[in-house]
């Protein structure tokens, strides 16, 4: 549906090389790499802010490079969301709208629907210089939709939120993609991408070293900055159950662990680094309660240190150094337990 | 703390020579007043030739600035947001107005107005003549106080991050809405002092339409006129009520912009 063909463009900072990829319709597509590599420049040649020096963007096969701003069908979210300051939040909102000449009455009842679903209902008449940095985003995000973007594109939209309030967009992204809505998402969190997209695009060196599907990207990652996370390579699928106690157990296809968490039960994900997971010859009593046998399939030199892979239930990877590796004497096949605790495992809700 | 001392003598020093600046500013207006008596005063402000020529001067000059300013808030908004070739030398023409003597700057409208001009000529045709004529006064202050206008409007627009209008853009508002409900607004203050500015420079305005036109006489003029053919003592009281005017003036637009600036 929008196709980036060979897209190169040069600025003072840095230089962007033939980059293609494509999103599909309905996609959640992240776009994700360390902050200055070019996530933003991408987004603002999507959307026509910037020029591309070479290559092309189509969407459903047209050029929109002669299209202008106005008629792209793109919407963009600032990452400092760019309202206009000397309007209210309604005026916001409502100024897509106005710009496209709807009446009256349909702006009225879009806005209000709008901003029920945005939570901001009660802030529609406050100056756009008093608002909380998640009110500010949320604003950002009704104005951008009223405009009936058939491709959101969204700047770091989580960052500079505390925990409640990232939790409850990321909710309602959710939400604003399973109602068909295309979504583009630049970020620098790799749980970000895990929790929210259905295709992920790693960038690095200003370029898109790998895309696919979060399994993909973070089991076969093909690019030095996944590959530096080796503990993302330890994330599940699966569902939070019930209990009473703050240890909590979680069941994945395969295999139950236990994860410390003050989250309701729902599916989810568990994220555990590899720097945590131990390794050891026996099954030995300590405080971890996530214990499992297994078989060495891969011993690999990383950056730094060793990462070994563990068939077991699960397929765990662990972060070593090489001193561990000789005392060990692990070598590929040989039997092993893998063990973490429950409080290094991280539940990301879905 | 023998610390603290040093910065206070700087500072006493700091507020010494700012209170030299400030008398050096107020002591001659004060003056004009304290050499008034309330009976000249009032005498002049009756003075039928002072009110016609103090309305004629407010009048004219804030025409100019009003008409002007069609074209010149446009002109400034591009100057701020567009770079091009040469734009330094198109900034530098801007203050030329500024920097040329005044008395040079009549001589040279003076040359483009005259009856036997082009543009002269081609006005003489619909029966207007510039010279002696408000247009011709009009025209001079202008020329004169343009270039604070722009200025102004320009640093304004400036300010005004080009990433709003761009994401007004994407938006899907056009080039007019954006500058209307955007750039324009956001750039208010500054476009109004300029506006102010140029209209204060324009009503003060001495050399360039004495060479223009002498009559009808605009104040400054007529402050010149009454000196020179009757001496100080008659030019004093002119001077007097043209300043009060001008001060109560401005301390009420002053006094609206920081109205609109709380509200």
């Amino acid at each position: 549906m929008l196709e980036l063909k060979d897209i190169s463009k040069k600025l003072d900072t840095f230089t962007l090389r033939k980059t293609s990829f494509a999103v599909e319709k309905g996609e959640y597509f992240i776009l994700l790499g360390e902050s200055g590599v070019g996530k933003t420049v991408i987004l603002e040649i999507i959307a026509g802010l910037i020029k591309p020096d070479t290559g092309s963007v189509l969407k459903n096969q047209t050029d929109l490079g002669n299209l202008s701003l106005k008629n792209r069908g793109i919407g963009l979210v600032y990452q400092d969301q760019a309202l206009f300051p000397n309007m209210t939040v309604r005026e916001n909102i409502a100024f897509p709208m106005k710009a496209r000449s709807l009446s009256r009455d349909a702006i009225q009842s879009k806005l209000e629907e709008l901003a029920r679903k945005m939570g901001i209902s009660d802030i529609l008449n406050q100056s756009t210089t008093t608002l909380s940095i998640g009110q500010a985003q949320r604003t950002a995000l009704a104005r951008t939709l009223s405009s009936d973007p058939e491709i959101l594109l969204l700047d770091e939209p989580l960052s500079s939120l505390d925990v409640q309030a990232k939790s409850e967009l990321r909710k309602l992204l959710r939400e604003i993609n399973k109602n068909g809505q295309t979504i583009i998402h630049v970020t620098h969190d790799y749980e970000e991408a895990i929790a929210l997209g259905s295709s992920i695009a790693v960038m690095e060196n200003g370029s898109i070293s790998q895309v696919g599907s979060p399994d993909d990207v973070f089991h076969h990652p093909k690019s030095e900055f996944i590959a530096r996370f080796t503990g993302i390579k330890n994330f599940f699928r699966g569902e939070l159950l019930h209990d009473e106690t703050q240890t909590k157990a979680f069941l994945s296809d395969t295999a139950k662990l236990y994860v410390m968490t003050d989250n309701p039960p729902s599916k989810g994900f568990l994220i555990i680094d590899g720097e945590d997971v131990t390794i050891s010859n026996e099954q030995t009593r300590t405080s971890a309660r996530n214990s499992f046998k297994g078989i060495i399939t891969g011993i690999e030199k990383v950056r730094v240190g060793i990462e070994i892979i563990i068939e077991s239930e699960i397929k765990i990877s662990a972060h070593i150094s090489k001193s561990s590796l000789t005392t060990l004497d692990l070598y590929q096949g040989k039997e092993v337990w893998a063990s973490f605790k429950a409080s290094a495992a991280r539940f990301i809700k879905e | 703390m023998p610390r603290n001392n040093k910065p206070d003598v700087f500072r006493l020093i700091f507020i010494f020579v700012g209170g030299l600046i400030l008398l050096f500013i107020i002591a001659p207006i004060a003056g004009i007043f304290l050499n008034t008596s309330a009976g000249d005063f009032l005498k002049t402000g009756l003075d039928k030739e002072v009110r016609s020529s103090i309305w004629l001067t407010l009048w004219t000059s804030m025409a100019g600035t009003l008409l002007l300013s069609i074209a010149a808030i446009p002109f400034s908004y591009l100057m701020a947001r567009k770079d091009f070739p040469f734009k330094s030398i198109i900034l530098a023409i801007i203050d030329i107005p500024v920097i040329i003597p005044h008395s040079a700057a009549g001589i040279a409208i003076l040359g483009v107005l005259a009856p036997n001009s082009f543009i002269g000529k081609f006005a003489a045709k619909l029966g207007i003549s510039f010279i002696g004529n408000p247009i011709g006064i009009m025209i001079a202050m202008a020329f004169v106080s343009i270039p604070f206008l722009i200025n102004s409007a320009k640093n304004g627009f400036e300010a005004v991050p080009e990433r709003l209008e761009k994401a007004a853009l994407s938006l899907g508002a056009s080039r007019s809405r954006v500058f209307f409900s955007i750039s324009l607004p956001l750039a208010y203050r500054s476009i109004i002092t300029g506006l102010v500015m140029m209209w204060a420079r324009g009503l003060s305005e001495f050399g360039a339409v004495i060479i223009v036109a002498y009559n009808p006489m605009i104040t400054p003029v007529l402050i010149y006129q009454r000196f020179t053919a009757f001496g100080l003592k008659y030019a004093r009281p002119v001077a007097a009520v043209f300043i009060l005017v001008v001060l109560v003036i401005f301390m009420i637009l002053r006094f609206i912009s920081r109205e609109k600036r709380n509200a």
